[in-house]
């Protein structure tokens, strides 16, 4: 995906959230590290077709599943979520893969307190799922074999815009 | 910040790198901000198992522990050494294969002879955390002093600290001035003459009395506690003698607040004795955000450490 493409997918995901949320100001989480840059173009998309939304970000690092394979110690960032009780809350990341970070960011939303409901959108589906998670908004679906490599570069993080995807031969 | 490599024990503070050091209270600050949450337990140590082996009586250092590893989903037992094995005559090397096989993940240990905790780690696959070994480390107070100076005033680098009392027999005193001094701070000591060693670094410069301690205008004075309970050899002639010449008696306090410095201690606090009971009321007293920070800091470092006893992956 190029600059372009990435601007005119999250714009279409933005137009079904306005679209649904004409009247509640749901939650939009981003999930560290790419996922708070993609809710926050969003917001601003958002803001722009008149939709108001709250603003949270999310780190899963505790709630992983596979600390005790890790040599490093992942490094942490501040969750910052408003009160989520009966609040409806939409997850937003770069890249929805195995389905285990969104499994975790769930985790993670429920102990703030119980939304009414939870929904996601990413930038790109690339499939392969281990887990029985979907998303609501997708920007880009990605044919991919398990191991090929799906790389998101944001301006904010990368210094470029792209999304590539790496086969492995 | 890139991630940090893991490692099995904590044992003192000397064998860790400035980053790793860094890398741990950057862990702690996402981990003290759980505290706000109504859910202030995180599922990231699930099913581990956490021991506490205490050879030495504690009820902070020990309970700061325990919550620390409870708010991260391990489950926590306590070895209690009084009424274990320990007083049938059983060897330390002993009690560690009794916890080898009961597939301990961590070990937090405290024992009055230095060196113990680090025999100990060579002889498990857990991860060793040692809370206190005789007169030599105190690693975890002195990350969670570092923290509260870091949080305090923003940065470490450049501050003067005071650290003021038994300075020879105190593991706080060795561990703590080691690690601000690694993160760029100024440190000195004041103490009776008898409690000040002759054999300290070079660069822990000593005080011969209060006026020149103040007069170096220090950020923060640290008060060791006075160990009543270690008073059996007398180093000064009785706590009251102490307070009048080395504790923040009502005088000294009002200068003290006057001057703006913050008063450190990690507890528990002999009133009339290392500080006057005024000082507790004071707020720039960051005593019980020591308490609070220990919580975060120990969690952090429960993170960071990686037990061998954890499969490999595949």
């Amino acid at each position: 995906m190029t600059k372009e493409t990435i601007d005119t997918a999250l714009d279409r995901v933005a137009a079904s959230i306005a679209d649904r949320y004409q009247d509640s100001s749901p939650v939009v989480a981003g999930i560290h590290t790419r996922g708070v840059i993609v809710a926050d173009r969003l917001r601003a998309k958002l803001a722009a077709l008149g939709c108001g939304v709250r603003s949270g970000t999310l780190d899963i690092s505790l709630y992983r599943d596979d600390l005790d394979n890790l040599g490093t110690m992942p490094s942490l960032k501040n969750s910052d979520l408003p009160a989520v009780d009966g609040v409806d809350v939409i997850l937003v990341d770069d890249v929805l893969f195995t389905g285990r970070t969104i499994r975790a960011a769930i985790d993670g939303v429920t102990d703030y307190g119980r939304p009414r409901k939870i929904e996601l959108a990413v930038l790109v589906d690339r499939g392969n799922r281990e887990l029985p998670i979907q998303a609501d908004y997708v920007g880009e679906t990605f044919e991919t074999e398990r191991t090929d490599y799906v790389a998101v570069h944001l301006n904010e993080t990368d210094g470029e815009e792209g999304v590539f995807l790496l086969r492995k031969s | 910040m890139t991630d940090q490599p893991r490692r099995k024990d904590l044992l003192d503070i000397q064998s860790l790198s400035v980053d790793e050091v860094n890398g741990i209270l950057d862990a702690a600050v996402p981990f003290k901000d759980l505290f706000k949450r109504s859910v202030k337990k995180v599922p990231t140590l699930k099913g581990k198992q956490v021991l506490t082996l205490f050879y030495e009586p504690s009820t902070r250092t020990k309970s700061s522990f325990e919550i620390a590893a409870k708010r991260l989903s391990a489950d926590v037992t306590n070895f209690s050494v009084s009424t274990s094995s320990v007083v049938k005559g059983e060897s330390v090397l002993d009690t560690i294969d009794t916890l080898q096989a009961m597939r301990t993940d961590y070990v937090i240990i405290r024992h009055q002879m230095s060196g113990v905790p680090e025999m100990i780690a060579r002889h498990t696959d857990a991860s060793v955390i040692n809370a206190g070994d005789g007169y030599h480390a105190h690693p975890t107070q002195a990350l969670l002093d570092a923290y509260t100076v870091r949080e305090t005033f923003g940065e470490i680098a450049g501050r003067r600290i005071l650290i003021v009392g038994d300075i020879k027999h105190s593991r706080v005193a060795r561990s703590t001035s080691r690690i601000l001094k690694m993160l760029g701070a100024d440190v000195r000591v004041f103490g009776p003459g008898t409690l000040v060693p002759d054999d300290r670094p070079e660069w822990l410069q000593a005080f011969a009395n209060w006026d020149a301690a103040f007069a170096w205008k220090p950020d923060a004075i640290y008060l060791l506690r006075v160990q009543r309970e270690r008073q059996d050899d007398q180093f000064f002639p009785s706590v009251q003698e102490y307070h009048k010449f080395f504790g923040i008696t009502a005088q000294r306090f009002a200068r003290v607040r006057d001057e703006g410095i913050y008063i450190m201690h990690p507890g528990p606090v002999n009133r009339g004795v290392e500080l006057v009971d005024a000082v507790m009321d004071y707020d720039r007293s960051l005593i019980n955000q020591q308490v609070e920070n220990g919580i975060a800091t120990r969690m952090a470092v429960l993170y960071w450490l990686k037990p061998q006893s954890t499969p490999l992956p595949g």
